[in-house]
């Protein structure tokens, strides 16, 4: 496949992502928008991965790293993940909701 | 002799730095020491000037470095030492000495802080006024200028905690600041025409000057003489300038700063004899200011306002000298108005110290007994400046009224007039100070004393010149070529001479009639000693001044009349200024410009709510701006550089 | 049109219906539902792309473990039927589908323009790389482990003491005072 299809939709994806974060104000709908524009990501870097394995050819594992990449950062997402759950848990325990119009301690 | 030559100016520098720097650990007599020994270093080293350019004739030029120094022009940094300039550095320092020693002991009472302070000025205004003389161009005679003005501000200014005497130091200042406008912009008309300012130069090629470049240059150097100099229409400053000590009035308020105007005439005499006009108006208005000075000084009772007028009036007959071209008349008389006012002033001094601050002569009267030195000196003192002969006055007013009479008879007649009043105001003064009966309060006269030696020792030093200063230039009347100082100073003066017997107009006066003129006017000037002794010796008591005597004490109004034509006016300027100007233009940008930044600040903080979204979307927003810059660099700037 | 572009069109217009719909639906649990719809479709790309181990991983860990975490957490909170509060201003939304929009935008036109995706063939016409698809045996879980073991072999332990401290770090956030 072009890789600009593959280019193309990530970017998509992850601009979905964006508008998400943007326009929803429920902490956990949020966070789930972060994930989307982190699997954009991830699409992205396989498909880079494939393209450099069928184009360059230096070696039988060339373009590897991307995956490998991708792999790292999904375990970096369940981290996350799971500290941020913890967070949006904590918030809810206190305010009683979990609009983040309600996190602008920042203001102050 | 380069160095000698460095040395007159510097020591006083020094003097100045050392009691100016360390005036607060100094004792006073340290501090008097060091002051007046650095004058009295200078005074040595001035005489054996003095006499190297009397045995060799020629003057002594010194160039140390560049003052000035664009592509092709410059000004040297030069002192030059001849016949005028040795004179008048032995007349600063000589007399500066004998002031610095006074001082001592008329500053006694001043903390000691204060007196160093007053020292330092001194020396600052000697050192000035050295580099005035001393300077071999025109610029360095106007650092020399602008430090004299300086230290007379700064020294009228000196009690400076009363209002009134920071009025009178502002004035002084402020009236030489507009001669000295004129003094600056001959200097740059000089510079403009010929391209240099050193004296030789320039007095060499005077002849590519044509005549009304010369007019207007000479004038404009005649303003600046003007200011510091006190005539008409500027004199206004000197009387005022008396709120300083009474030495520093002696020093420069009538021996030496005040005579700087003549000295610039004296030195650039050349350009001055072959500009008529300019001459004409010199002597016009140096007779005006003689009379009308000394008109004032009939009714003045304050008794260093009348030896004030006093001075505006000499300094009119140096310049009427000046005017008609009797040049060694001038100079002759800056030395002997030197000797004898810088006498009269300290000698007024000294009853002021002795009366406690009183200077009304009204208040004073029969301090003959009390003050035998300060009576004898005082007494010469007057002699001397009426013009009895033969004390020094005589001789150098006779020889400045010759001159006039040479130029025209008018002239004459009228400056004879102005010695008669001059002869009747100090005898006045003379008279209702020393004579008749005590009329201060017991205080003061349990009080009286003589002053201390400091105090008479210069005052009786300044007698002797008085007295015997005359004889350096005997007219030719009496014998010929006995004009010792005419002799010395003919070099300086040659080439006025050279032009003046090339186009001699005036009449020269026979030795009969000036003989007879002489005998008349010293006849009269007897009779008017004599009347004023009598009229005021034994005067009790005093009348309101009517009429023309009331006009006369309040010094013709010309004070009021200056308020009400330049100072109101100037103020009523300033007040549109400073009420609508200042406050709805200046402090409405100031204001405005605050104003703006507090509202816009009051905007811009809105963005900062706390809102994650809204910074996440200020950064997304960030990001596209900032990618469409990378990309598209070449189609923004294409587009921007069409816009603007 | 052969089949891997049919699979592909198909997994595509899936992935961005079903992450537009994680958006849209109003109840969050519809939302964890479409989002991991969206994984599959990502999972599915990644088989096309002959990485076997990573769709097999997205699909474990993501749709897997992170999202049942995700509907732990809605059904914890009892936020599943109450929809969010509308009250917001609509322009606030605008904004935000304007200027994501436009990012698209500004990517796209990037990507278009990007030389470093296009390359000459032997009739020298410039084309797009290609991302080979079905072939290459770099994703299968020999090679990945492979490297993973030997070159990655640091990177994979630290990876670990980043997850011990982010658990630590979810118990004592989550803990009860």
């Amino acid at each position: 496949m072009p890789i600009h299809y593959y280019v193309i939709l990530s970017a998509t994806l992850f601009c979905i992502g964006i508008i998400g974060v943007l326009t929803r104000r429920n902490a956990i709908i949020v966070f789930m928008c972060i994930e989307l524009m982190l699997n954009a990501v991830n699409l992205l870097l396989v498909a880079f991965s494939k393209m450099h394995h069928g184009s360059l050819l230096q070696g039988a594992n060339s373009g590897i790293d991307g995956q490998i990449f991708v792999f790292f950062i999904m375990v970096v997402a369940a981290a996350e993940v799971s500290v941020g759950l913890a967070i949006i848990v904590m918030m809810y325990r206190n305010v009683h909701s979990v609009d983040i119009n309600f996190l602008n301690r920042l203001k102050n | 002799m380069n160095n000698l030559l460095l040395l007159i100016p510097l020591l006083p520098f020094i003097g100045f730095l050392v009691n100016g720097l360390f005036r607060k650990s100094l004792s006073k007599s340290m501090t008097g020491i060091i002051g007046s020994g650095v004058i009295l270093a200078a005074f040595v080293i001035s005489l054996v000037l003095f006499f190297k350019v009397k045995g060799s004739g020629a003057p002594i030029v010194v160039s140390y470095f560049d003052f000035i120094s664009v592509d092709a022009f410059r000004i040297p940094f030069a002192f030059q030492v001849d016949q005028l300039s040795s004179l008048f550095l032995l007349i600063i320092t000589g007399i500066g000495f004998l002031i610095h020693v006074y001082s001592t002991a008329y500053m006694n009472g001043e903390r000691p802080e204060h007196f160093a302070r007053y020292f330092a000025y001194l020396n600052l205004f000697v050192f000035s006024m050295l580099l005035l003389v001393m300077g071999a161009n025109f610029v360095i005679m106007f650092i020399g200028w602008e430090g004299v003005g300086l230290c007379s501000y700064l020294l009228i200014g000196y009690w400076f905690k009363n209002n009134n005497y920071n009025y009178a130091a502002k004035k002084a200042f402020v009236m030489n600041r507009i001669g000295d406008l004129g003094f600056l912009l001959a200097i740059f008309w000089i510079i403009a025409k010929l391209g240099t300012a050193t004296y030789s130069d320039v007095f060499a090629q005077v002849g590519s000057f044509t005549p009304t470049e010369l007019t207007a240059i000479t004038l404009l150097l005649f303003v600046g003489a003007m200011g510091k100099s006190a005539q008409i229409p500027l004199y206004t400053w000197l009387p005022d300038a008396m709120a300083g000590p009474t030495p520093v009035s002696a020093l420069i308020h009538a021996a030496t700063m005040v005579t700087a105007g003549i000295y610039m005439i004296a030195r650039s005499n050349i350009m001055y004899t072959i500009a008529p006009y300019t001459s004409d108006i010199v002597a016009i208005i140096g007779l005006a200011t003689a009379i009308f000075a000394a008109t004032i000084a009939l009714k003045q009772n304050d008794i260093k306002k009348v030896l004030a007028y006093s001075t505006v009036s000499q300094l009119g007959y140096m310049f009427l000298g000046l005017g008609v071209g009797a040049y060694t008349g001038a100079v002759f008389n800056v030395m002997t108005h030197a000797f004898f006012k810088a006498l009269l002033f300290l000698g007024a001094g000294s009853v002021i110290h002795a009366m406690h601050h009183e200077q009304d002569i009204r208040n004073m009267g029969g301090l003959k007994k009390h003050m035998p030195v300060t009576h004898i000196t005082f007494l010469l003192g007057c002699l001397a400046i009426a013009g009895v002969p033969p004390f020094s006055g005589f001789f150098s007013k006779d020889e400045i009224l010759v001159g006039a009479y040479n130029e025209n008879p008018l002239f004459y007649y009228i400056g004879v007039a102005g010695a008669l009043m001059t002869a009747f105001y100090m005898f006045r003064l003379y008279a209702l100070t020393f004579l008749g009966k005590f009329r201060g309060t017991a205080e003061q006269q349990h009080h009286l004393h003589e002053s201390p030696s400091a105090i008479t020792i210069p005052l009786i030093v300044l007698a002797i010149l008085s007295v015997f200063g005359g004889f350096l230039g005997i007219p030719a009347v009496f014998a010929e070529g006995a004009h010792t100082l005419e002799n010395f100073l003919a070099p300086i003066f040659a080439a006025s001479a050279t032009y003046n017997e090339s186009h001699t107009t005036g009449h020269h006066l026979s030795h009969q009639t000036e003989w007879i003129m002489m005998g008349a006017v010293t006849l009269l000037i007897v009779v008017v000693i004599a009347f004023a002794w009598r009229a005021y010796s034994r005067r009790e008591k005093f009348v309101e001044n009517r009429g023309l005597g009331k006009v006369l004490e309040n010094k013709w109004y010309v004070d009021e009349l200056y308020d009400a034509i330049i100072v109101r006016p100037l103020h009523l300027v300033g007040g549109f200024i400073k009420d609508v100007f200042e406050r709805s233009v200046v402090d409405g940008a100031v204001n405005g410009v605050g104003r703006l930044i507090q509202y816009s600040s009051r905007q811009v903080r809105l963005i900062q709510n706390g809102q994650v979204g809204s910074y996440i979307l200020v950064m997304v927003l960030s990001l596209v701006v900032i990618i469409l810059i990378l990309r598209e660099q070449e189609v923004i700037f294409t587009a921007l550089r069409r816009i603007f | 049109m052969s089949i891997t572009e049919i699979v592909f069109w198909f997994l595509s217009g899936l992935a961005l219906v079903s992450a537009i719909m994680v958006l849209l639906s109003k109840n969050p649990v519809h939302s964890v539902l479409w989002l991991i719809a969206v994984f599959f479709a990502i999972s599915g790309h990644y088989i096309l792309l002959n990485a076997q181990f990573l769709a097999i991983v997205n699909l474990i860990v993501y749709a897997g473990a992170i999202m049942v975490l995700f509907l732990f957490v809605i059904m914890l909170m009892n936020q599943g039927s109450e929809p969010e509060p509308r009250s917001k201003s609509m322009w606030i939304k605008m904004a935000g589908a304007i200027s994501g929009g436009s990012l698209l935008l500004v990517m796209v036109a990037v990507i278009r323009q990007s030389a470093n995706l296009v390359v000459r063939n032997e009739a020298n016409d410039i084309v797009p790389k290609e991302a080979v698809a079905r072939v290459g045996d770099i994703g299968l879980i020999e090679k990945l482990g492979n490297v993973l073991f030997t070159e990655y072999v640091v990177p994979f332990e630290i990876s670990s003491v980043l997850f011990l401290s982010a658990m630590v770090g979810a118990v004592v956030i989550g803990k009860k005072e």
